[in-house]
């Protein structure tokens, strides 16, 4: 899970720095705002035990031993945010001092295990947990839900990093020069492993530590509902904006019906197809600029993987870096607006 | 029935080995050596250019030169390089070795065969030059990057690498939340030392799984109190000395001109790397 320096190419290091920069920014903005100081011991601690949690050998049914790696559970006692500071200080720990993960891919590892993981994790155990009591059953069985489905969502976006080199970054002969599995091994070598092990010691760890808590230690489930309101993200911002998220979702796996319809988008033709529609000449400039810009992904397609989970890739791929734009840009434009 | 080393005995084995990279690196940092002496600013700006031309070169040889000044380095650092050389390249073979291997055939990595193992009508099975040149490049990347990132380690106190992070930009309140969390995760990982020893010193025979499974899950949750009942201790010390939130660091480096010289030289290498 800890990608170590030489997988990634530089590029899509600084792309995962790029990711994960906005998500650092708000979490030190948001802590900040609510109790600075009382935060910095409670996160440094909360980093100190991930940590060290990473270390513990779980005992799986069947003799074998696995690792787990704890963003859920810091996520559910200390909510998302902080989590994102406290896993990424473990992980730099690891990553600086004992070389557990590289120092250029420590971007796509805190992607992928400080916000991926807290993020999904905390809000599928609110989303199964409810507004249940603090003893009630729902809490555990959340927990180990959200450790199993956020663990194996960060792997994905593991295998989908990785897997994405050899398509961008080739020497001339083909060589791959960075990790030199395409999408379609490095996804099923990183989903069967953990779908069968690893994410299974992350739900055994989340669950039964949420279950001792509700027995011996309330309070720790209490925290942050302890802390002022601001502190605590709500799930999605509103019911609407909630069934916004659902229709995109419905949207993306849709995505492939784009395959069923026969040619082009009206009006998107290249030089190639105009030429098929029995057009008689080619506008020169048309000619001439076609190739300037290629695509990252042409035609939707990646190379190696079936037509239609290409097309659900692309989506994903796309309306994340939509997202991200929109959301960086509402945030700068909120930000401008205030200071007047 | 075999002996098999369970949970708690990887578990200490693992918390052991930590304990003691991180005591040994310590006592190396304190030695006199060339990269000992140099200013830590300038090591980390220089060995991130070096971690970048690693990555982005595109000549194995020139990445294998890489290795040869960073092992000139260590030496130059009194670093024992037997050591040094066997921390990287012992276990490599498990873990980026493993996963280079398939890439050598042509089944994952097609392109002109070199070798042919297994020639029928139907299937053709070779190591290509384009596999074989992806997979050394592959684990040459990752030992010449981890060497790298270990002896920067091994030739700076932890502390004053901290401080030379501020450089970097990053917030104050980020390094001073990663200074205690190192500081704090020694203790943690002595307490869970002794919660394991202490279970092993009182187990006898073989416990049945799920009864290992409840013990693990309580000795976690109780590290977990602990580290949540130890902030709000650490919180009120730091506020009884003054602490209002903001972290302030004593800078005292001062840039020598032999940190001129070396930062200037290695840039220069990086740099030369990259370009050839």
């Amino acid at each position: 899970m800890h990608i170590p320096d030489g997988y990634l190419s530089p590029a899509s290091c600084a792309v995962m720095y790029a990711a994960a920069t906005p998500f650092w920014y708000r979490a030190s903005r948001k802590v900040k705002r609510v109790l600075t100081a009382r935060m910095v011991p409670l996160i440094a601690l909360f980093a100190a035990f991930s940590f060290v949690i990473m270390m513990f050998n779980i005992p799986l049914p069947g003799g074998t031993t696995g690792h787990a790696v704890g963003s859920t559970l810091v996520a559910i006692i200390l909510g998302p945010w902080a989590a994102v500071i406290a896993i990424s200080v473990a992980l730099a720990i690891q990553a600086l001092f004992f070389g557990d993960g590289g120092v250029l891919a420590f971007g796509a590892n805190c992607f992928n295990m400080a916000v991926v993981m807290p993020f999904v994790g905390y809000y599928i155990y609110h989303w199964i947990s409810g507004r249940s009591e603090l003893t009630s059953l729902r809490r555990p069985i959340g927990a180990a839900v959200a450790g199993y489905v956020a663990l194996t969502i960060a792997a994905l976006f593991t295998a989908v990093e990785l897997g994405l080199q050899p398509y961008l970054f080739r020497a001339a002969d083909g060589t791959p020069l960075y990790a030199p599995y395409g999408l379609s091994v490095a996804i099923p070598a990183m989903m069967g492993p953990h779908l069968l092990v690893a994410s299974v010691v992350e739900a055994l760890v989340t669950g039964s530590i949420i279950s001792y808590l509700q027995r011996v230690n309330q309070p720790l489930l209490m925290l942050t509902t302890e802390l002022p309101a601001e502190a605590r993200e709500r799930a999605v911002a509103s019911p609407r904006a909630r069934i916004l998220w659902v229709g995109l979702a419905i949207l993306i796996l849709l995505a492939p019906l784009g395959l069923l319809a026969p040619g082009t988008a009206w009006g998107e033709w290249g030089g190639e197809e105009l030429r098929e529609l029995g057009l008689g000449f080619i506008p020169e400039g048309l000619e001439r600029l076609g190739g300037i810009w290629p695509a990252p992904i042409p035609d939707y397609e990646v190379p190696g993987l079936n037509a239609n989970l290409g097309y659900i890739l692309s989506a994903v791929v796309g309306i994340v870096l939509v997202s991200l734009v929109t959301w960086l840009v509402s945030r700068i434009v909120v930000r401008q607006s205030t200071k007047i | 029935m075999r002996a098999r080393r369970g949970f708690i005995e990887r578990s200490i084995a693992d918390i052991t080995a930590t304990l003691e990279k991180a005591i040994f690196s310590e006592e190396l940092a304190r030695k006199e050596g060339l990269l000992q002496n140099l200013d830590p600013r300038m090591k980390v700006i220089t060995f991130l250019a070096l971690l970048l031309a690693v990555s982005l070169s595109q000549g194995l040889l020139i990445i294998v030169a890489l290795y040869f000044l960073t092992l000139l380095l260590a030496w130059r650092s009194r670093i024992p390089l037997g050591f040094f050389i066997k921390r990287v390249w012992l276990f490599m073979p498990f873990f980026t070795g493993m996963v280079a291997l398939p890439a050598l055939f042509n089944i994952f990595t097609p392109g002109e065969p070199i070798v042919t193992l297994w020639q029928t009508e139907r299937f053709h099975l070779a190591i290509t030059i384009q596999g074989l040149r992806t997979a050394t490049f592959l684990v040459l990347r990752v030992g010449v990057s981890v060497s790298l990132a270990l002896l920067s380690v091994l030739t700076t106190p932890w502390a004053t690498l901290l401080k030379a992070l501020h450089i970097l930009r990053l917030p104050q309140v980020f390094i001073l939340i990663l200074g205690m969390a190192y500081r704090y995760a020694f203790l943690l990982l002595h307490t869970a030392n002794s919660m394991f020893l202490a279970r092993q010193s009182r187990t006898v025979g073989q416990m049945p799984g799920g009864e290992n499974r409840r013990w693990i899950a309580a000795s976690a949750s109780t590290l977990l109190a602990k580290s949540y009942h130890l902030s709000q201790e650490v919180y009120l010390a730091m506020l009884s000395r003054g602490f209002r939130g903001e972290a302030q660091m004593l800078d005292t480096f001062r840039l020598k001109p032999s940190d001129w010289l070396w930062g200037a030289t290695l840039l220069a290498l990086a740099l030369l790397a990259v370009l050839m």
